[in-house]
């Protein structure tokens, strides 16, 4: 089983991120369960969402402790909640960030782990790009999708067309795309 | 019609139904009348409410053809009406607590939207009565009744307003006329019975919800109580009628003085009379012989404190102050020419 | 068709097929989303004939199903913690009418201190209202059991709740089969009413019943209950047959055959404490679950025989009577009585305090050596209890509790254990 958990502030669509990714885990076959942090939720508080995606069905309902994968929405949030809490040893961390792993401080944990499992994706200005709008959410499913291999970008991008409709979802499909294009960029360097 | 008829006749103010063209008559007045509260039921003598009920629903009986539904909240009517296993009621009538009688007449509404929608008609063909006294309905059951008056749920709302809770002992509601005494506000103190400046004018508040008909009644004046009551069932969506009922019982009152007493608070003042459509009060019946309000207040225990032995004209005045002002507010005197 | 959405939109769904004549709706998380859905395809033209009112309150919102239902529309409604109970007049006038309403309960615990996450005290305040209770462990079984519920409460006449755990399933996604018109078609048929407000067959509904006959009324509710223990099966039997999975029924046990520990649970825990179970399987234990799925009525001799060869059952509750514990554990007693074997209560979490794993196999495995006291809180932050306590002790203005031990937990470090 993988378990994702996602952390970011209210109105960045976090729990929509996760409901995403089990969609587009959905449409490869597989099992998912997303969930919220069950928070009165309000704009700008810090929000957490879960996905577990298996190969058969998922049973559990605890909140994920030991995720294997971190998505962190908003890199402020690494010096506000302890965001890397129970994180498995060989996990990956994908933060949304212009910033690089060494300039956010995160030698220490980047170094605990294999290389290349913590990266950081510029994901607020790719969805600026293309939305108009700060909304990193779908933008980093398309960077999870490069970085973990465990889904792929069509499956993303069908998760973003269940969630939204029209030139909204072209739009969120274009920026995931270009973040998938940028890491699988930086693999292959 | 043959002749100008007035609905009086000089001394008794008797309605007059023997002068009128039959179809001009009264619904009561019929021996075709439905009898939808009929006799037998366990009121007591002279009870005010009985009276309205029967008035109120036999003409919107006749109003609806019969295609009737009631919904009633819990209170004297409900408990006088359906002692196990007997029921007064000859329409599809149901009880559920004492605060939802609106709520319920909003869902038997919408249910026959529904069916109606379901058998290809634009509307039901049955009609919505909710019913209940003061109690049900300006204290316990006034969030649903503002809910459905805002929704403008296709319901008629009779209240029958006897100023208290008469079914449990009378006590103190929000329809308790000042001074006035209760179980639960005594004659006793510096301000004896139901002190000033407290109480709700339901109708006013259901004109302020600009639903299509408001309209208060007494049965003293049964024309008028049955005209009220077949133009609200002419109307669709949320329509409320209070009927002023005195209750012998809960007032101190001779049985046989309930009809006076609801003509005397009219004609003082005290109960205004008047109706409204979409948030406008559209007419008022006037007073055709303004008496004192302690014309009044003398045939009702409930007010003995003001007389008798330590008498409180300083009360009294302030009552007659609120008859005035109730007569100067709706414009209940005819105007001097 | 088999889709990944939302407990609440699929529970929408499930309704709508069902054909419900009169919804009224009132906000109150967790169970929002599910009056949203069923809003929008009212509106949308999706679910018609339909009237879909917004009403001022739960109070209200029960009334108006009561008068619809009693009209001879099939009615729904959903509510949740503080909405169950500002209903509570009307939920008892419901049943004590014998109106077959359906209402979804996204259970939620009850205030004060107020908390939106999740419990089961609010329907166990009223598993005496004279409403059937059935609970689904999942998404999948909450769709089910809706279809199910009409059936079952048109055929006794009686209201059924459907209790989901708020939020956990509620606004989980998770892979689920939404039935086809057709097949719900055929498996509930349209509303017949008993009783029904009609001009052409006038009755008085809501009589007032005195002494001699009312204690009669209230058997044959007891009557109809007792009558749904052998309807529940039935119509789980069928529903399993028309499309193609089980779900509902009266109980349903999980490796209990040989167990000699078995945890009794409602809900959607019951998914958790399957994994937690099949480890502790792997490791040699004997232990299995037993589901409870019909509440109310409650499942006496069905329990009973799950439960009679086991050595030891601990009730995990999600709810618990202040001043004497378990809710359920009393009735898993009344089921077992006169059958010696250890008993326990554990309560877990409340307010939406997490059940996990580690926690149940910890106090599993002190359940199966017999080291647990007959009443447990799961995870019981017993410091913070004491300081209060200690606090409460010392001075007489002590302040407010919920802030207090707020402060508290919010200056500790320490994790949370296990604790009597």
């Amino acid at each position: 089983m993988l378990q994702i958990r996602i952390h970011g502030r209210g109105g960045q669509g976090v729990v929509t991120a996760a409901e995403m990714l089990s969609i587009a885990a959905f449409e490869q076959g597989r099992h998912a369960q997303a969930f919220p942090s069950f928070g009165s939720e309000r704009t700008g508080a810090p929000v957490v969402s879960f996905c577990r995606i298996d190969d058969k069905p998922i049973r559990s309902r605890e909140p994920i402790s030991a995720p294997d994968v971190l998505i962190i929405q908003d890199a402020n949030l690494l010096h506000q909640v302890d965001v890397f809490q129970g994180l498995v040893p060989n996990g990956h961390v994908l933060i949304n960030s212009g910033r690089t792993v060494s300039e956010l401080g995160l030698d220490e944990i980047a170094a605990r782990m294999p290389p290349g499992h913590v990266i950081t994706l510029p994901a607020t200005e790719i969805a600026q790009k293309h939305l108009g709008r700060p909304l990193p959410n779908a933008v980093l499913l398309g960077g999870f999708a490069a970085l973990t291999g465990m889904i792929t970008l069509e499956a993303v991008v069908h998760g973003i067309h269940d969630k939204f409709k029209g030139q909204i979802a072209e739009r969120n499909a274009a920026a995931a795309t270009e973040a998938y294009d940028l890491l699988r960029a930086k693999e292959t360097q | 019609m043959t002749q100008d008829v007035k609905f009086y006749q000089t001394g008794t103010f008797t309605v007059g139904n023997r002068l009128l063209d039959p179809e001009l008559r009264t619904v009561q007045s019929s021996i075709a009348r439905d009898n939808s509260l009929t006799s037998g039921h366990r009121a007591c003598q002279g009870c005010g409410e009985a009276l309205g009920a029967r008035y109120a629903v036999d003409a919107a009986m006749r109003a609806s053809k019969g295609q009737l539904i009631a919904a009633n909240a819990t209170g004297c009517l409900e408990v006088f009406s359906t002692p196990y296993p007997e029921t007064s009621w000859k329409l599809p009538w149901l009880h559920s607590l004492f605060g939802n009688a609106a709520a319920v007449g909003s869902g038997i509404a919408a249910a026959l939207k529904v069916k109606a929608q379901k058998a290809g008609l634009d509307q039901s063909a049955v009609r919505v009565i909710a019913q209940g006294g003061d109690g049900g309905t300006t204290d316990i059951g006034f969030g649903c009744l503002s809910g459905m008056f805002e929704r403008n749920d296709d319901v008629l709302y009779i209240c029958y307003d006897n100023g208290g809770y008469m079914n449990t002992g009378v006590q103190r509601s929000s329809a308790t006329p000042p001074a006035a005494r209760t179980a639960t506000t005594m004659p006793l103190g510096p301000n004896p019975g139901e002190e000033f400046g407290r109480g709700k004018n339901v109708p006013l508040i259901a004109v302020a919800h600009e639903i299509p008909y408001v309209a208060t009644a007494t049965v003293a004046d049964l024309h008028d109580l049955e005209a009220k009551v077949e133009k609200a069932m002419s109307m669709h969506g949320a329509r409320y009628i209070q009927i002023f009922v005195p209750c012998p019982l809960g007032w101190g009152a001779a049985s046989c003085d309930t009809i006076k007493l609801a003509r005397l608070a009219h004609e003082s003042g005290v109960f205004p009379v008047f109706e409204a459509e979409a948030g406008a009060i559209t007419r008022v019946s006037k007073i055709r012989r303004r008496v004192p309000v302690e014309d009044y207040l003398r045939l009702q225990r409930r007010y003995a404190h003001l007389f008798g032995a330590n008498p409180r004209p300083d009360i009294v005045a302030r009552l007659q102050a609120l008859a005035d002002k109730n007569i100067k507010r709706f414009g209940l005197l005819e105007e001097v020419a | 068709m088999i889709s990944q959405m939302e407990g609440s939109q699929a529970v929408a769904q499930s309704v709508a097929l069902c054909r419900p004549e009169v919804i009224c709706a009132y906000p109150i998380s967790p169970q929002t989303h599910i009056v949203e859905g069923l809003g929008a395809l009212v509106k949308g033209g999706k679910l018609a004939p339909c009237e879909f009112l917004n009403v001022e309150s739960e109070f209200a919102a029960m009334s108006v199903a009561i008068g619809s239902s009693a009209t001879g529309a099939r009615t729904y409604t959903a509510t949740a913690s503080q909405g169950l109970l500002f209903m509570v007049e009307a939920i008892y006038n419901a049943s004590g009418l014998g109106l077959p309403i359906v209402m979804t309960v996204a259970n939620r615990a009850i205030g004060a201190p107020i908390n939106i996450w999740n419990d089961h005290s609010d329907s166990m305040s009223q598993r005496d209202c004279g409403w059937l209770q059935l609970f689904a462990e999942s998404n999948q079984e909450a769709v089910d059991l809706h279809i199910q519920a009409f059936r079952l409460a048109e055929e006794l006449s009686m209201p059924v709740m459907v209790c989901m755990d708020g939020f956990i399933l509620t606004h989980a996604y998770e892979q689920l089969e939404l039935p086809s018109q057709a097949q719900v078609d055929r498996f509930l048929p349209p509303y017949e009413p008993r009783q029904v407000l009609d001009p052409a067959e006038p009755v008085s509904i809501g009589a007032m019943v005195g002494p001699e006959a009312f204690m009669e009324v209230r058997y044959l509710a007891h009557a109809k209950q007792t009558m749904a223990l052998e309807l529940i099966p039935e119509i789980a039997a069928e529903f399993a047959a028309e499309f193609g999975r089980a779900a509902g029924g009266l109980t349903r046990g999980y490796r209990i055959e040989d167990a000699e520990t078995i945890v009794v649970a409602l809900g959607s825990v019951v998914g958790t404490l399957e994994e937690t179970v099949d480890a502790l399987r792997d490791a040699g234990e004997k232990i299995g679950i037993l589901s409870i799925r019909s509440y109310r009525p409650f499942p006496l001799a069905a329990v009973r025989a799950a439960l009679k060869g086991a050595k030891r059952v601990v009730v995990l509750e999600k709810s618990f009577s202040v001043g004497m514990g378990g809710v359920v554990s009393a009735d898993v007693r009344m089921a077992l009585s006169g059958i010696q074997l250890n008993g326990y209560t554990v309560v877990a979490g409340l307010g939406g305090r997490p059940i996990t794993q580690a926690s149940l196999r910890r106090m599993l495995a002190d359940a199966v050596e017999d080291k647990l006291p007959p009443l447990s809180f799961l995870d019981l932050n017993r410091d913070v209890v004491d300081r209060q306590l200690e606090r409460e002790a010392r001075v007489r203005r002590s302040g407010p509790v919920a802030e207090n031990l707020l402060r508290d937990v919010s200056g500790q470090t320490k994790k949370p254990e296990v604790s009597a």
